[in-house]
Order: structure tokens, then sequence, then C-alpha cells
């Protein structure tokens, strides 16, 4: 065997990956989860092509004049089906003619059925003759980057950073204090700070991997864009792990038992879960709440990676919120390893 | 002593006869209002395995605990192999073994894993094959700890303490908690480090395993040492090579005796019985309580000494073959019929009796 093999930092990380992936509960918490989440997200905001409108119309020349125009799905009904129909939601206009008048009943404050009523209208004038007096023409855009999707992959990233970051530190090293592991670590001649880094080091190769398949799967299904330099981006996801394993050590240090450190994460992350624009804009809380939003550290590592990737901003650009988790690394890691109770 | 001790360091030269392997002096440890270590001196022989026995909470813990560089004394010394906490931490964790009362490894890892991780941690010592050979442990060295009974994992644990190949080894509690046969695998283990020359300092509350492994036993009550030498040494001072426990009266009516008021009883050197509500000789008279006279039996040649705990009395006798016939013919004088009479040989557990008036395992 050769030397690094040897070493116990070496060592310990392996030993610490070994049982980061023997627990199957991690492996659908870190892997499964944030995918299973930007599927679902994706499939309830996915951008649909415009839906046909059905109405109804009461004579065969109204139904071919409203037929004609392909956002509208017309059928024939005397009043009082139309009238059921229109109860019942299965139409959303219904078009009586009058003579040589038309009526249309709908409901007005039901957005589908002004629109039915704006187009209906439309169709039945072009169908009688009406000529517009200037001429327009249509083309359709779908610009990828400005999708829900694509807002909300590098939210749930970040969001998945910090909780795997969180919850895989401060759970083993309670629960390696819980059982005296910790206590039997400190009396052999193991360097603590290696104990201590080799939750950091196992991390980032966690990270790797949970990184690459959220962002592949992003990519593929999605298509997603990485509009900044992919080092970068691995640059600014590296730093955002450091940060939240330096706050899972910090958090997990004192603690003795899984539920005092469960309760303590769920304190430190809720409001980063709510405010950080995870699933939506922090814009939307009041001004005076902005300060402390902008400073916490979910909010900066979904801040850099939205820059990077929706808009190709370079870390140059970036560094307010780069220098908000480096502070939120270096304080809460030399704060933790001050107070870490090893026994 | 600290010359000394600098000048092993310049040579690089192990632990020479005339050391101690462990020195405490004058120590003291309190947690809050309780004085876990109330003054202890001890003094370890190199090679030799050394016993701290004692009820739970008598101090044992702290003291090895202190020894192992895991507390901090309130006052006092402890010098492992020539040095001490201060200053050598590192080189002493590099020298000693340590098993842990209640380290309760990962489930999910395997033996071998396991030895690998504290391997790495020393400089020197034995291979990972040889620390699972020692701890005998060669089926289940690929077996997730999970998987492993009681006594495996205490041998695992046994075998974490020896990959650095220690000079010094400390042992808080190796078998409490396992079954007979687990124990006695583990003693084997421990037999074999003697053998080796091993230093080792264990502690233990049960008095057959200090008896078996132990060259030197102190035993400990409320944070001090309340006796030292070998078993057999300890043992003699008892006065006897054997005791007799015998109650006289009926078993049922003997539960209400307290052990206090048998004490104060004893105190003022007579003792009541329990009445014999259904002796066939019973009568009126029976049913006040009827008491043993006890000059007449520690005026028995070889009976040393008397105590009485539940109704059980205990006297420690050195001429076993010849006492016996003259404590019977002695409580049939007095008209007292006996419920329950054994004798066995005499063992630590009389010497702690015998100093504190309670059992080792009394809380």
């Amino acid at each position: 065997m050769n030397r690094l093999v040897l070493s116990s930092l070496y060592q310990l990380t392996v030993t610490r990956l070994k049982l980061t992936l023997r627990e199957p509960e991690a492996i659908f918490w870190i892997f499964v989860f944030p995918i299973l989440l930007a599927v679902g997200l994706g499939i309830a905001f996915r951008n649909r092509p415009a839906d046909v409108l059905p109405v109804g119309a009461t004579t065969p020349q109204l139904v071919e004049a409203l037929a004609a125009d392909k956002g509208l799905h017309a059928t024939q009904m005397d009043e009082a089906a139309g009238a059921r129909a229109l109860a019942t939601g299965n139409i959303l206009l219904l078009a009586v003619a009058d003579g040589n008048a038309v009526e249309y009943r709908y409901d007005e404050t039901n957005p589908d059925a002004r629109t039915a009523r704006i187009i209906a209208d439309r169709a039945i004038q072009i169908a009688a003759g009406r000529r517009d007096p200037v001429a327009a023409g249509n083309r359709l855009v779908h610009e990828t980057g400005s999708r829900y999707i694509d807002f909300v992959v590098p939210g749930l990233l970040g969001m998945n950073l910090m909780g795997s970051a969180m919850w895989g530190l401060g759970f083993a090293i309670v629960d390696a204090r819980a059982k005296k592991l910790l206590k039997r670590m400190v009396a052999s001649p193991m360097p603590r700070w290696q104990y201590l880094a080799s939750y950091l080091l196992s991390r980032l190769v966690m990270l790797a991997i949970e990184v690459v398949v959220l962002l592949g799967f992003a990519r593929v299904v999605f298509g997603v864009p990485f509009r900044g330099s992919l080092v970068e981006l691995a640059l600014i996801c590296v730093l955002a792990s450091l940060t939240f394993s330096a706050l899972g050590l910090l958090v997990a240090s004192r603690a003795r038992t899984i539920e005092a450190v469960s309760g303590l994460m769920n304190v430190v992350m809720m409001p980063m879960w709510i405010m950080s624009g995870v699933f939506f804009s922090p814009s939307r809380f009041p001004a005076i709440l902005q300060p402390f939003i902008q400073a916490l550290p979910l909010t900066a590592a979904i801040n850099a990676v939205r820059g990077n990737m929706l808009q190709g901003t370079e870390l140059g650009h970036m560094m307010t919120p780069l220098a908000i988790l480096l502070a939120w690394f270096v304080v809460p890691f030399a704060v933790a390893v001050k107070v870490f109770r090893w026994r | 002593m600290v010359r000394n001790r600098l000048d092993e360091d310049a040579f690089g030269t192990r632990t020479d006869a005339e050391t101690a392997a462990v020195r405490i002096r004058g120590l003291h440890k309190a947690f809050g209002d309780v004085r876990a270590v109330d003054g202890i001196d001890l003094d370890v022989k190199p090679g030799e395995c050394f016993g701290l026995l004692g009820p739970n909470g008598a101090g044992k813990t702290t003291t090895i605990e202190i020894c192992e560089g895991l507390t901090a004394p309130d006052a006092g010394t402890v010098e492992l192999l020539g040095r001490n906490w201060l200053g050598h931490g590192d080189e002493l964790r590099q020298l000693i073994g340590i098993q842990l009362q209640e380290t309760q490894f990962p489930d999910k890892i395997t033996v071998e894993e396991m030895l690998r991780l504290f391997r790495s941690f020393y400089r020197r010592g034995i291979t990972v094959d040889e620390a699972v050979g020692r701890a005998q442990l060669e089926e289940k060295r690929r077996a997730r700890v999970g998987g492993l009974s009681g006594g495996q994992k205490q041998r695992l644990a046994m075998a974490t303490a020896l990959v650095g190949d220690p000079e010094l080894l400390f042992l808080d509690e190796p078998t409490t908690g396992l079954d007979p046969q687990a124990r006695r695998h583990l003693w084997d283990l421990v037999e074999r480090l003697k053998q080796a020359g091993r230093t080792i300092i264990l502690t233990t509350h049960y008095m057959d395993e200090a008896e078996q492994l132990c060259d030197r036993v102190a035993i400990m009550d409320h944070g001090h040492v309340i006796a030292l030498g070998t078993p057999k040494e300890l043992i003699a001072t008892v006065g006897g090579e054997d005791i007799v426990e015998f109650a006289v009266g009926e078993k049922e009516t003997a539960g209400p005796h307290s052990t206090a008021s048998a004490s104060a009883d004893f105190a003022q050197g007579r003792l009541s019985t329990p009445p014999l509500a259904k002796d066939a000789s019973g009568s009126a008279q029976d049913e006040r309580a009827k008491e043993i006279d006890l000059q007449a039996l520690k005026a028995i040649p070889g009976v040393q000494s008397h105590r009485v705990e539940e109704a059980l009395h205990q006297l420690s006798v050195s001429e076993l073959h010849t006492a016996v016939p003259r404590i019977f013919a002695a409580l049939e004088e007095q008209g007292l019929h006996l419920s329950e009479f054994r004798t066995h040989s005499a063992t630590l557990e009389d010497v702690f009796v015998r100093m504190t008036g309670r059992n080792l395992r009394d809380e």
C-alpha cells in the first residue's frame, strides 16, 4: 500500500464516504429527492401550447365562423343546452344568434372566458367581412432561460447543497458523539483537525456526484441553459458546500442528541428555505427584510448560481455573494473548531 | 524525574525496568459536588496486570480516563512510561492502547475497515491481519459491526487498542454485559497479552475477573483506594480462607428483617432472629425473637469474624473442617434451627464487603 492509502486523513475520508453511501436514506435525500422535485415542478410549471377554448353557438353559420379560428372549438347547441354547458364549464361562451345581431353569454370574471369573447367576436366579424385597417403578423418566441424551470433549478441546487451538507455533517457528528465514538477517536493519536477535515473532504466528493446528477438531469430533460463558465460554476458549488459544511459543523459542535441537532438544523435552515429565493424571488419580501435576506448564505449561493447559469455572469462581477459565502465559511468554521465537544 | 524523562526522550529509549509504567500521585477530580477521585496514589510496574476493582461510582472510570488523557485532573499528577500528559500528549497517545466503556462503532463499517482506520493513526504497530488474529476475529473480518455479537464487538474494541502495538493498555470494564462464554474468551485474550509482557490496567466490578487476571488489585470506594495488594494478600486480610454463611429460622420469615436493623443489632453485639413460626418445637415462647449468642460463635477456634446482612450470617473461618462441626454444635446448643447453610472460599468480594459493609454490586 502506498503512503496515501496509509495516511489517516485518507482513511478517515474513505470511512466517512463508505458510511454515507451505506445509508439508503441518505442516497434518497441526496440524489433522488432533488430530481423528483425538479420533475414535479417541471411538469407543474411547463410552458403549455395556447389552449383551444371550447365555445357553443346556436346556428350552423355561427359555428362555421367560430371554427375558422384555430383558437376555438365550436359546437352547435340550443339555448337551453348552452346554458347547461356554461353552468357546468363545458363551454366558456355561448354565441346566440338574434336576427342579424349576435349576443355573447359568458362569465366576465373568468379570464379564459374573456379571451374566448375577444376571439369569438373577431372570428364572427371577419366571417361577416370585416377588414382590419392595420396589417399585423405574428412571430412566436419561446426563450429558454426565462421559464420557471430555469429559475427553479439553481434554487434546488442551492437548497440541495445546504441540506446535504448540514444534515450529512450534523447527524454523523452527533451520532458519533452519542455513541462515544468521538471520545474513542480523540483517545487515539488521530489529529483532531483531520477528523473535521475528513467531513469536508468527503462532502466535496459527494458534492461532485450530486451536482452532476441534478444539473445533468436538468440539462437533458428540461434543456436548462448553462450560460456561464462550468469551471466557475464548480467553484461556486465548492465554496457553497464548504460554507454549509462549516455551518453544519457549528450546529453539531455541542449537541449531544439527534433530537437536539435536528431542532437546531431546522431553526437554521427554515428561514433560508422560505426567504432565500429557492422557489420564488426574494424581492417579494418587504424592503425592510432585504438586507437580512441578502446576507443569508443560501441567498448568496443561489444568486451566484443563477448569475452563472442564467446570465453568464463572471465570478469577478459577483464579489458580493462570494464574499458573503466566504464569511459564512470562515467564521462558523473557526467558532466550531473552538467550541467543539469531543466527548 | 524530570531530568530522567528528558534524557530518555533525547535518546529515544523505551521505558526501563525501574521506571513505573504508571505513577499516580495525589489525584483529585470532582464533578460538581461529587468527589469522583479523592486523593489517589498508585504505582503500576511494567509488565504488570493491575486491576481497579470497585462498585459503580467508585471512581474507577474517572481514574482510568485521567490516565488516558481524556479527563484533566483537578489536582495531582499522572506519569505514564515516564511522561506526563502536559508536554507529551501526542507521544503518549502513540504508546498506549485504549478500550473505553460503551464505545459503539458504526454498524455499517466492517471489522477490517475499522482496524485499517485505527491503524492509520499510529506511526508504528502491527498489521491489520495481526490485529484481526489477536482478537480472534478471522471469520468476522469482512462482517459489519452491526452483525457482531457483544463479545465480538468487545474484541474489536480490544483490537483497535492493539493496532498501535502499545506498551501500556487500558481496559475499562472489558467484560461488562457479556455472557460467561464471551467473558472467558476475553480473559484468554488478556492472559495472552500478559504473557507477551504488556502492562495492563483494567477496571472491573467483577471480583472473579480481578482475581483471575490481575497481578495486583486496588479496591476503590467513593474515590479512595481502600485496599491494595495481590488478590491473595487482600483475601488474606479477611482473616480466613473460607466463608460460612447461614441463616436460622424459616426462610419466608427472614425477608422483613432489614439490613439497617441488623447492623444496628450487630453494633450492640447481640442479634435477634426471626420468629420460628412453624417449628415443630414451637411454643408461645418461640413467638418472641430468638437471639444468637455471638460470643459463643466467635469463641470457636478458626472463626475470625462475623457479620450479618438480611438475616444471613457470615463467618470468616480459617480451619473449615474443624470449625464447621463446632458451629453446628453451638447453634444446636442455643436451640436454633438452621434454614440455610453454605460455605465458599473467600474472594475479593468478601474483602470489599468486610471493608465497606456493602456488596460490590449494591447501589
